[in-house]
């Protein structure tokens, strides 16, 4: 069936399944593939987007559920990326994207998309978050390099908080 | 994991829902946030021929104060719950525990209908709902019926709700006493491995994956009543349940955290 969605700010038309992931869907129709597969069960976070501006687990979100949304993905996010993903901006990243660069929360990088989308919908909801708090509001998304301790950081960098 | 193939059609109100249950009859289940019902599609624990999105249908999203309880919609997600002002005045307890689902991810999905429609004994929502008295409105092509949660589980996955039924809202009651929520789990994000809620001073008690079902403590609250202390009546947390075995626990072990875990949660409360 016809799925229409806005991703990064275009509009997108697919004809897809019903059963189509909302992360399939992205990665493969949308040709959007800075969003990850890790679990494929709802438990690790590396598939985040928003969908209407939250984080949801798009691994257990069916893409027909998202048509007539607007989605952001990691691609989206740094004000100069191009909605389809070329020339992610040198420049102009978004403030979270800076801030897990300059507190090293990344090793390997698989987690990081969804670390960082996670992350900005969780400020948004608790912009003055405590440390605790930050590592509640993480608690849907697993790094497998466990560099826990430096994604903390970088959230409350971003946040102003330290 | 990909889901088994279905037609998939929306629903834009209730009456729409019922209609189109009633056409499709056992082929067909309601999609709400689809937090349980697509990971249990993805591993074909559940491969209906029809979904029937209710998600969109906003005329049941809401959160009203009524004459002595709170009205939910059934549609509600768990993230609303959580930082609603009026369910933090007035049933504090079940905005404590939604914030206690999952994750945010989760949370920002998840609905207090469709968690209540699950039935799982293992699932924190209606655990509280249990406790806090409250009561399931279900639709159906017959008008509209009430539900005590005492009577909604039936079993496993399982409750009174008929296949071309839609809970509608949930009604909680306001103004009820002292309370506490005990979510015993080892990592972040899980199910409890038992939960324990209790609702206004003691006069509800519920226990979470002590049994097919949410379950009231009911020896706990019958001694509690009659003037037993908090210790004593905890330790009757768990008479007449069947708890489950897994990987987290035996049954001993569970049996043991609830009455535990009923100790706390009634201290916490300030029941003497
Ligand atoms: C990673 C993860 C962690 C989780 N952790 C927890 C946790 O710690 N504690 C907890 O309590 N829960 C947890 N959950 C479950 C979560 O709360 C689900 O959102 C909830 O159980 C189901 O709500 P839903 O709206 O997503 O329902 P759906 O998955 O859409 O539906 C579930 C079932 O209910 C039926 N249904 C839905 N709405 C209605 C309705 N209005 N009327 C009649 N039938 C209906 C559907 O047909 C289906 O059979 C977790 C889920 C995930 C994915
Ligand atoms: S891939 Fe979606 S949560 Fe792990
Ligand atoms: S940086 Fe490797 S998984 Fe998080």
């Amino acid at each position: 069936m016809d799925v229409s969605m806005n991703v990064n700010g275009q509009s997108q038309s697919h004809d897809v399944e019903p059963r189509t992931l909302l992360v399939h869907h992205i990665r493969e129709n949308v040709g959007l593939t800075g969003t990850n597969i890790g679990c494929d069960t709802s438990s690790c976070g590396a598939c985040t987007v928003h969908l209407n501006g939250q984080s949801v687990k798009s691994c257990t979100v069916l893409a027909v559920q998202a048509s007539d949304s607007d989605i952001t993905t990691i691609e989206g996010l740094a004000a100069t990326a191009q909605a389809d993903g070329s020339a992610i901006g040198e420049q102009n990243w978004h403030p979270m994207q800076e801030a897990f660069q300059q507190c090293h929360a990344l090793q390997c990088g698989y987690c990081t998309p969804g670390m960082v989308m996670a992350a900005t919908s969780f400020l948004q909801e608790n912009p003055n978050p405590t440390e605790d708090e930050v590592r509640q509001g993480l608690e849907g998304n697993l790094c497998r390099c466990t560099g826990y301790h430096n994604i903390v950081k970088a959230v409350m960098s971003a946040a102003g908080g330290a | 994991m990909i889901p088994a193939a279905f037609d998939y059609k929306v629903a834009e109100s209730a009456e729409q829902a019922i209609a189109l249950l009633g056409e499709y009859g056992d082929e067909a289940k309601l999609l709400a946030g689809g937090h349980s019902l697509i990971p249990m599609m993805k591993f074909r624990l559940a491969a209906p021929a029809v979904l029937i999105d209710i998600a969109r249908i906003s005329d049941l999203s809401y959160i009203r104060e009524a004459d002595g309880h709170l009205a939910i919609g059934a549609m509600t997600k768990h993230i609303e719950v959580e930082t609603s002002d009026v369910v933090a005045q007035h049933a504090p307890m079940l905005a404590h525990v939604a914030a206690l689902v999952g994750d945010p991810a989760v949370r920002h999905r998840g609905t207090l209908g469709g968690t209540l429609a699950h039935s799982d004994p293992a699932s924190d929502l209606p655990a509280a709902v249990l406790a806090l008295g409250g009561t399931i409105i279900a639709h159906g092509p017959n008008g509209a019926r009430e539900i005590a949660a005492n009577e909604f589980f039936t079993g496993y996955f399982e409750s009174v709700l008929a296949a071309d039924e839609i809970i509608t809202e949930v009604q909680i009651p306001t103004g009820t006493g002292a309370w506490n929520y005990q979510k015993f789990n080892r990592r972040a994000q899980d199910w409890s491995i038992v939960g324990v809620g209790v609702a206004d001073g003691g006069k509800g008690i519920s226990l979470v994956n002590m049994g097919s079902t949410p379950i009231r403590a009911t020896a706990a609250e019958e001694a509690l009543a009659s003037g037993a202390s908090a210790a004593d009546a905890a330790a009757l947390a768990a008479q007449g349940t069947t708890p489950p075995e897994d990987s987290n626990a035996d049954a001993a072990y569970r049996t043991h955290l609830a009455t535990v875990l009923t100790r706390r949660a009634l201290e916490a409360a300030g029941v003497a």
